[in-house]
């Protein structure tokens, strides 16, 4: 924490070292209660960010397992996308009930990467022998030989979708409910087209075999370890850069067309672009989610994307708390460890039981874990406040 | 010209009501014109098609000699034309230096709105100073009292610096003294901004109002200084006559009273 980076009005640093510091005694010095993730003061957040860069990087040294590992990275995927949806939803107020149009493009680029990095160069994946007459490479699949081409387009196809679907429907004013069922419709074309086009795409099937991936051998002890890096640092990329839009005058446009939209164009602004600018966000963190979730789901198939598991990732911001990031990131580690820990135990319960989680949260912490969270920290911290006020005033008045 | 808004044969109808029927309104650059009617007499229909918010069925809006006819709501707020709304409308969650910022930020170009405010601009600062509200700056916009509200409402108006101000009832539920305050921050207003005004109060607009226009049935019934349209036989009939505001006894309440109830 260096001075030079504080930036004023905005509480600073000095404040926040004050309070273990008597020596300094400010006379206005930050409430202990305000000191919490996505307040005015961005120092919390950050130190935050630390200590979860930290945390999760930890992770894959306290674990012997490697598939426990496997199961990590792929909780770290979901959490980009949670995250991304926080954003269009928790922030924006877009219901988007087909996140997982934008998670399986990133995922199906990244798959046929790596479904021809399994067979020798300019030959075929293996499913075209079975399901197709091709006898050389579909024009689809060619520029996909390149990692780099896969890896852009698994995050530049989702934002282009997303931005000219979101134009589509904000210019013309269709929000709420209307925009999460023509979400959801997305999600099930999406899931019905990969199906449907069982040449290109392996039908039902999906694209399966990736022993391969980026030139290390699946069953090699350390590459859960390494994809695992890779998804920590992925979701670290995809915080630090929400973290950045929702405290930037953009991300509080967001949250201003969320709460009204026709004050905001009576300020001057086109909502359907504010918006449709957050859903391409959202999109693009959900397609990188996508591309890394692939080597380490070590399958992409239509299932993972259609309508039901877009309904789900709703359901982790929900339970992690929307509006705030690290509820999001919350939620989707919480359900996904509690979906695994339950239905390893109880196979059959656990449908249930994710279905009366919702229910409870909406109608008991509309703020989810992080309303909680943070409702419980402020009633304890206020009472401190109230102390340290109290504190501060009396050697006032003695020199008076 | 020194019309700076005109509107022709202005006619909107919702299902068959006219709410507002052959309206021919202009106001000139630097006035300060009150608009006042009964209830449903299409003032804030009016305001509403100059903004965009309601599409005409018939007529033009010109504004510096452009017509808006067409051009979405924040196109015209981008030429100058800027409105405050009946409830206030500010953005509860946000900070009251962060309404004014987003407001005053609306003509930067689209990089710079992907940065973190830092501070406030010397806009920001002025209009915080302007409204009284440089001590609630950092406050959540939710937690200001409602005649707070209403300031601030009118300091992400003013903070945007439109040429045409259309206020829809500033005043409602401010205190005598905000009451005040709000009549003196129009007068210092109008000359450099023109400023179009909706006011049902009576007493603020003997105060503090030059030009009049009556609107009724959603037509315009008449225009001139206070005392004219005061004086005038029909706006006392339809308006001034049913006004609670109405004690100065000029206007014979029964007689009124009983010529509505002869019309209508």
């Amino acid at each position: 924490m260096s001075d030079a980076t504080i930036v004023t009005p905005t509480p600073a640093a000095d404040q926040v070292l004050g309070e273990s510091d008597p020596a300094v005694k400010a006379p206005r010095r930050t409430p202990l209660s305000m000191l919490v993730p996505g307040s005015s003061n961005p120092w919390p957040g950050r130190m935050a960010f630390a200590l979860f860069a930290i945390g999760i990087l930890a992770v894959p040294s306290l674990m012997g397992n490697p598939s426990d590992i496997r199961q990590w990275a792929e909780w770290l995927c979901y959490a980009m996308i949670a995250v991304g949806l926080d954003i269009a939803w928790g922030y924006g107020g877009m219901l988007c009930l087909g996140q997982g149009l934008f998670f399986g493009l990133g995922a199906y680029a990244m798959g046929m990467h790596l479904s021809l990095e399994q067979v020798p160069k300019g030959s075929l994946p293996s499913f075209m022998g079975l399901y197709s007459d091709y006898t050389e490479l579909p024009l689809l699949w060619r520029p996909f030989q390149s990692f780099w081409f896969a890896a852009a387009a698994a995050v530049l196809l989702p934002i282009l979708i997303s931005g000219l679907l979101g134009l589509l429907v904000f210019k013309r004013r269709i929000r709420g409910p209307f925009f999460a069922i023509l979400t959801q419709a997305t999600a099930v074309i999406f899931a019905l087209l990969l199906i449907g086009n069982l040449k290109l795409t392996s039908g039902f099937n999906g694209l399966t075999g990736f022993t391969k991936i980026f030139g290390r051998n699946k069953y090699q002890p350390g590459t859960n370890k390494w994809l695992y890096t890779v998804a920590a640092i992925g979701l670290l990329v995809v915080l630090a850069i929400a973290m950045k839009v929702v405290r930037s005058r953009y991300g509080k446009l967001l949250q201003a067309t969320r709460d009204s939209e026709d004050r905001v164009r009576f300020l001057g602004y086109d909502p359907a672009i504010v918006k449709t600018i957050g859903f391409m966000i959202a999109a693009g963190m959900a397609g990188l989610a996508g591309a890394i979730a692939a080597p380490v789901f070590g399958i992409v198939s239509p299932g993972q994307f259609d309508y039901l598991p877009s309904i789900l990732m709703v359901c982790w911001v929900a339970v992690g708390g929307r509006g705030t990031l690290w509820g999001a990131v919350l939620g989707a580690l919480v359900v996904n460890w509690a979906r695994v820990t339950v239905s390893s135990a109880r196979p059959d319960d656990w449908f249930y039981l994710q279905g009366l989680l919702f229910v409870l949260v909406l109608a008991f912490a509309p703020g989810g874990i992080a309303g909680v969270l943070r409702s419980r920290w402020q009633a304890v911290t206020s009472r401190i406040d109230r102390k340290r006020m109290q504190g501060d005033m009396t050697p006032v008045e003695a020199t008076v | 010209m020194t019309h700076v808004l005109e509107v022709r044969g202005l006619a909107v109808e919702f299902d068959g009501f006219k709410a507002i029927d052959g309206v021919d309104f202009s106001v000139e650059q630097g006035e300060l014109r009150f608009l006042i009617g009964p209830n449903g007499a299409g003032k804030t229909t009016l305001i509403d098609c100059i903004t965009g918010l309601t599409r005409p069925t018939a007529g033009d809006v010109v504004f510096e000699g452009k017509s808006l006819n067409g051009l979405a709501e924040h196109r015209r707020v981008k030429l100058g034309i800027g409105r405050s709304f009946q409830t206030p409308t500010v953005f509860d969650t946000l900070t009251v230096a962060d309404n004014l910022d987003l407001a005053e930020a609306f003509r930067s170009r689209f990089p710079r709105l992907f940065l973190r405010r830092k501070g406030v601009s010397a806009g920001v600062a002025a209009t915080l100073e302007r409204v009284g509200l440089a001590d609630v700056a950092e406050r959540p916009a939710g937690a200001l009292s409602h005649g707070q509200k209403q300031w601030l409402e009118i300091g992400m108006l003013l903070v945007q610096e439109p040429k045409l101000l259309l206020l829809d009832e500033p005043v409602a539920g401010m205190s005598p003294q905000e009451r005040l305050d709000t009549g003196a921050l129009l007068h210092e207003l109008a000359g450099e901004h023109t400023v179009v005004v909706i006011e049902h109060d009576m007493a603020f607009l003997r105060r503090f109002a030059h030009t009049v226009t009556v609107l009724h049935e959603g037509k315009i019934i008449s225009e001139g200084s206070v005392d004219k349209v005061q004086s005038d036989p029909i706006v006392r009939e339809v308006y001034l006559g049913r006004s609670r505001d109405e004690r100065s006894g000029q206007v014979k309440e029964p007689a009124a009273a009983g010529g509505r109830r002869g019309k209508s």
